[in-house]
């Protein structure tokens, strides 16, 4: 007497978990076999490994701390314009890296607006060129995400535990310690784990405000083993390095419940009446005011460098915007499918199988985008011609990269799916199709908005594995961007870079209202 | 006629056995103590729950059958319906899953809905409903599957005494008039007496076969005892 | 019966003459594919002289040449530098130039058979002239000035120009390289990956001066109209710096490519480079360059490593600015 598991969904899924593992492990077995084996690293590469791992965790250390009491802050708030500040939350997340460095300058460099206002308070001027500019950078990217992750979190607790403690004269303190406590114990572990992950990756922007060669990262060296030396034996060596930072950095937590990041109430504000007092308005609004400016200043000097030659942009470069819009809505639809897939698949299987589908569709995140690349330019040269499959190609390499994001929207909700409403569809036989028509995709809205507004706002913004597969007929707007810069037109390059933005945080605003808009219950 | 033979649950700190008849068009009560596995009964039956043993129906084995392909319908505590649906796709999702109705079978989603006395409340969501409009759109629902076994599990414990009595009596007379079978669970005996002629006794990790209600409320097991209070 | 015949001829006839046009394929970096590098003058310049359809395929030129191997569908490269040809040469797939470049309007005698000069300019360091008014005159005079520069460099593990001013020290400073290093490592700013970053903060105002070329200067003085921008000439000389076409021996199309070898040092060509790829053509008479080039500075020495000496410094010279820099 059995309940049949749904195999097709099971299939499914592991059909796009082989695909991403071709994506991420196959690309690099790739460049190994071409390398004819892995070659050795020096004591320098090792030193990168340090420096990689080390600015990640403090990063990612800064951005959770730092994220906590503003999402507190703005769990417990409500006024004008929240709702706006918590999409715009989104935003520097889903900057192409070169737009917010420049952007980031344009505040806090030498020239900055925070140099002025120092220099015109008498006071020294704060260089931003070293570690402490990557942290910077780094902070700028993901505070805004981590605290939108630990905010869910909040919201996640029950408005009548808030009665209860109110009921029995809790001060904030005290809810601190019996209520938040607990839930942040439960969700940063997995909000550090994702922004850690992020940042070992990370390349430009560690050079650019890093100041020195001491802030190299692995992914440049594997870029310099790339280009330069064309070692590709090394490159694939620090490549599987990186995975490896991935996987030992997941195995540490594995434990731990990853932050879900559905968007689910988002908008909701739970009463707290432990929190009217005086002194903890003023900390909230200094919080979520200094949290707004951070953001919106960089965000703001991208607009105003940009926006006088809004209208004299060159036919091309809104040739290559639309170009940039038909490979993102394929890459996110792609992308959506193998997440809503693999979340399928994750619900069905046993936690073990589940936990190890889940880790395929993390890897893309430690993967360097090079390594991908040239492994893919591998696999694909003896039978094709690279450059005729080149959007395809970025389509596919876009829609792997956002898949983790995409999942850790999925997953949790398909799971609270199957436990709901799982029993009832199985009783009346609505299963594969009709099932994903009238039940999953109706009842996923949420998070497949958020997820594929996310897909889209980071394909939209990203090169890509442009290198080997650039096509010269069809450009991308980043690439177009890019040309601009090396041409020397650097006020047609802000105007581009404009467009580039407002083009991505409207993709992400259109994809997560739409998941937001009219849901039921 | 449901026939279980030699049933074995195993759910780790949990285990339950037994084997028992049901006779066709019979009406009865499951009850137990809190948690000793009277839900989880009628999930073997419905197919939700892996068992050991054999399930057979009219002498045929059902026990490998999915939950939709078994001769049974159940409603269930809660998530009886879909909350983004109309009471008239829920009630439409029992006859067609992919909601592709023909004319016949509109007239007879009508038909279902005004027979649980929901006229012209079709076209409502259920967060627009009431909680007995909202049971009542599940039974509609049953009604139109027309399966030979109903299985209640606790379906309106939600709701107040006076519903909870009309909805019993909607119950009793759906299933005199289609001759389903019918086991619910139930905690309250009053509910029990109301609907169900015989019982059978979850207690101890031991399903009892069938007994005539009255006999049961009359003196029950020990095992009832202290849990009824008598 | 007649209709269909022509209607036949007609249609084999056109699709004869499609089928006729054969395909120039050259690899070529990123630039060329810009509508306002050289690219499209190029491409329109050689389709009007050949009877063909000339492609560039843009990307990273040498990784792709050499994943590909023999099985390469180029049948030219252009756009390799100077400081990279020994790996190219290795690769052995390319054949000579046939070209002759005894007379070549370039500070250095070329005697390569192998790979063809296109364009050539000498790094130099870029500043705004109406905020620095005092110059360095020469690279030492720029290691031990005492005024408060800042300086943003490209990194020479990831960037061609990077790598020349690596080069450029070298040469000037032999073994006294680490020592220059940790002199202009008080002035550097920060260095970036690739040069439009820098550029970027450079016209921002963000540094005072950036590692570019003399002829960076020629942009702003001809497009914008900007006289602002100069380069600094110091009297050691300056880092000369090539860009090379190269023709594939396996290519499929060896008439068209000898063509575009051609045409490379022809003044169809060459009088695209000023303007479309602001350096200076290897091949065209200074009178017929821009009037606007005559502005530019123009250093006295031009310092250049041939491609032994430079791939045997290179991995040296890498260590001691890692290790000036790597405090």
């Amino acid at each position: 007497m059995a309940l049949r598991a749904g195999t097709v969904s099971v299939w499914a899924g592991a059909v796009s978990a082989a695909l991403v593992l071709a994506l991420t492990l196959g690309t690099l077995g790739a460049v190994v076999w071409r390398a004819e084996g892995f070659g050795g690293l020096g004591p320098r590469d090792w030193g990168y490994v340090r420096f990689t791992v080390w600015q990640a965790l403090a990063s990612a250390a800064i951005s959770v701390a730092l994220a906590i009491p503003v999402a507190r802050a703005l769990a417990r708030r409500q006024f004008w314009g929240r709702s706006a500040l918590i999409t715009v939350l989104g935003a520097p997340f889903i900057l192409p890296t070169i737009v917010a460095i420049l952007g980031l300058l344009a505040v806090f460099g030498r020239t900055g607006i925070v140099s002025e206002v120092l220099n015109w308070a008498g006071l020294e001027p704060v260089s931003i060129y070293g570690i402490h500019g990557i942290l910077l950078a780094h902070v700028f990217f993901n505070l805004p995400f981590a605290t939108r992750l630990v905010l869910q979190g909040w919201l996640s607790i029950p408005s009548e535990r808030f009665r209860l403690a109110a009921s029995l004269g809790f001060s904030a303190s005290d809810v601190s310690r019996v209520l938040e406590r607990p839930m942040l114990r439960d969700v940063v572990p997995g909000v550090f784990l994702v922004i850690f992950l992020i940042c070992t990756t990370s390349f430009a922007v560690a050079l650019a405000l890093g100041g020195g060669p001491r802030a190299t990262t692995v992914e440049l060296a594997i870029y310099q083993a790339f280009r330069f030396d064309f070692d590709l034996s090394k490159a694939a060596l620090l490549g599987l390095v990186q995975v490896m930072i991935c996987v030992v950095a997941g195995a540490l937590v594995f434990k731990v419940r990853l932050p879900s990041t559905s968007g689910v109430g988002l908008d909701r504000v739970a009463r707290r009446w432990e929190a009217q007092g005086l002194g903890l308005r003023i900390q909230d609004s200094v919080c979520i005011a200094l949290a707004a400016l951070f953001l919106l200043g960089p965000l703001s000097m991208i607009v105003i460098e940009g926006i006088g030659g809004l209208f004299s942009l060159p036919i091309s470069v809104l040739e290559a915007a639309w170009n940039s819009v038909w490979v993102t809505v394929v890459s996110t639809v792609l992308c959506m499918a193998l997440a809503l897939s693999m979340a399928l698949a994750v619900s069905r299987l046993s936690a073990g199988a589940g936990a190890l589908v889940e880790g395929i569709g993390f890897l893309t995140i430690a993967t360097s985008p090079l390594v991908m690349g040239t492994g893919l330019f591998v696999m694909i040269f003896p039978f094709a011609d690279p450059t005729a499959l080149s959007l395809p190609v970025t389509a596919v390499v876009n829609a792997a990269m956002a898949l983790p994001f995409a999942l850790r929207a999925l997953v949790p909700a398909v799971r609270d799916l199957q436990a709901g409403y799982g029993k009832l569809s199985a009783s009346l036989g609505l299963s594969g199709f009709a099932w994903l028509r009238w039940v999953a995709v109706p009842r996923l809205r949420r998070p497949l908005g958020f997820g594929a507004g996310l897909a889209a706002a980071l394909s939209m913004g990203d090169l890509g594995v442009i290198a080997l597969f650039s096509n010269p007929e069809v450009e991308t707007l980043p690439l177009a961007l890019f040309r601009l810069m090396g041409a020397y037109r650097l006020d047609q390059a802000a105007s581009a870079a404009l467009v580039l933005v407002a083009l991505s945080l409207m993709a992400f605003w259109v994809c997560d209202r739409g998941g937001r808009v009219n849901v039921d219950g | 006629m449901l026939t279980v033979e030699d049933m074995h649950v195993d759910l780790g700190d949990f285990a339950m056995s037994g084997s028992f008849e049901v006779p066709s068009g019979a009406r009865l009560a499951v009850m137990g103590p809190s948690g000793a596995g009277k839900s989880t009964l009628l999930n073997v039956v419905a197919g939700f729950q892996d068992a050991q043993g054999r399930l057979l129906w009219s002498g045929r084995e059902i026990g490998s059958l999915p939950p939709a392909e078994r001769p049974v319908s159940m409603v269930f505590q809660d998530n009886n319906l879909f909350p983004h649906l109309t009471a008239f796709q829920n009630v439409g999702l029992g006859l067609s899953p992919k909601l592709k109705l023909s004319k016949v079978d509109r007239a007879r989603v009508m038909d279902a809905l005004a027979r649980v006395g929901l006229d012209g409340l079709e076209s409502r969501k259920p967060a627009a409903l009431s909680g007995g409009q909202q049971s009542r759109v599940a039974l509609a629902r049953m009604l139109l599957r027309d399966k030979p076994l109903l299985l209640l599990d606790e379906p309106f414990a939600a709701l107040g005494p006076a519903m909870r009595v009309e909805m019993l009596g909607l119950v009793k007379d759906l299933v005199t008039e289609t001759g389903a079978t019918l086991l619910m669970v139930t905690h309250d005996p009053d509910d029990a007496a109301l609907i169900a002629d015989q019982c059978i006794l979850v207690a101890e990790g031991r399903v009892e076969p069938p007994v005539d209600m009255q006999t049961f409320l009359a003196d029950p097991p020990k095992a009832m005892r202290a849990y009824l209070g008598t | 019966m007649n209709h269909l015949t022509l209607a036949a001829g007609l249609f084999l006839g056109a699709g004869s003459a499609l089928a006729e046009t054969p395909v120039l394929t050259v690899y070529a970096p990123d630039y060329f594919g810009s509508e306002w590098g050289p690219g499209p003058a190029i491409e329109t310049a050689f389709e009007a002289e050949c009877v063909c359809d000339l492609q560039f395929l843009t990307g990273d030129v040498m990784p792709r040449l050499l994943l590909e191997g023999a099985r390469t569908k180029a049948d030219a490269v252009i756009g390799l530098n100077t400081d990279v040809t020994k790996q190219a040469r290795e690769t052995g797939l390319f054949a000579p130039h046939g070209q002759d470049t005894g007379d070549l309007t370039m500070p250095i005698e070329w005697t390569d058979d192998v790979f063809l000069p296109f364009n050539w300019g000498y790094t130099a360091f870029v500043y705004d002239n109406t905020k620095i008014t005092n110059p360095p005159a020469s690279f030492e005079a720029l290691l031990n000035s005492d005024e408060d520069w800042k300086i943003v460099i490209q990194d020479p593990r990831s960037s061609i120009s990077g790598l020349a001013l690596m080069l450029w020290v070298k040469s000037i400073y032999g073994d006294e390289a680490e020592a220059a290093w940790e002199k202009l490592a008080l002035k550097i700013l920060t260095m970036t990956a690739g040069w439009s970053e820098s550029y970027g903060m450079f016209t921002d105002g963000e540094a005072d001066m950036v590692l570019s070329y003399t002829t960076s200067p020629a942009y702003h003085l001809i497009a914008e109209d900007d006289d602002t921008k100069s380069a600094a000439i110091f009297e050691e000389g300056h880092y000369f710096m090539a860009e090379l076409v190269g023709k594939i021996a396996g290519t499929d199309q060896p008439e068209l490519a000898d063509q575009f070898m051609d045409f490379i040092l022809s003044e169809a060509f060459q009088s695209i480079i000023p303007e479309g790829n602001w350096s200076y053509p290897a091949k065209l008479d200074a009178s017929k360059l821009p009037e606007k080039f005559a502005l530019l500075g123009e250093p006295e020495t031009a310092i250049f490593y041939s491609e032994d000496e430079a791939a045997a410094l290179r991995d040296p010279a890498l260590e001691e600015w890692l290790s000036a820099l790597g405090r």
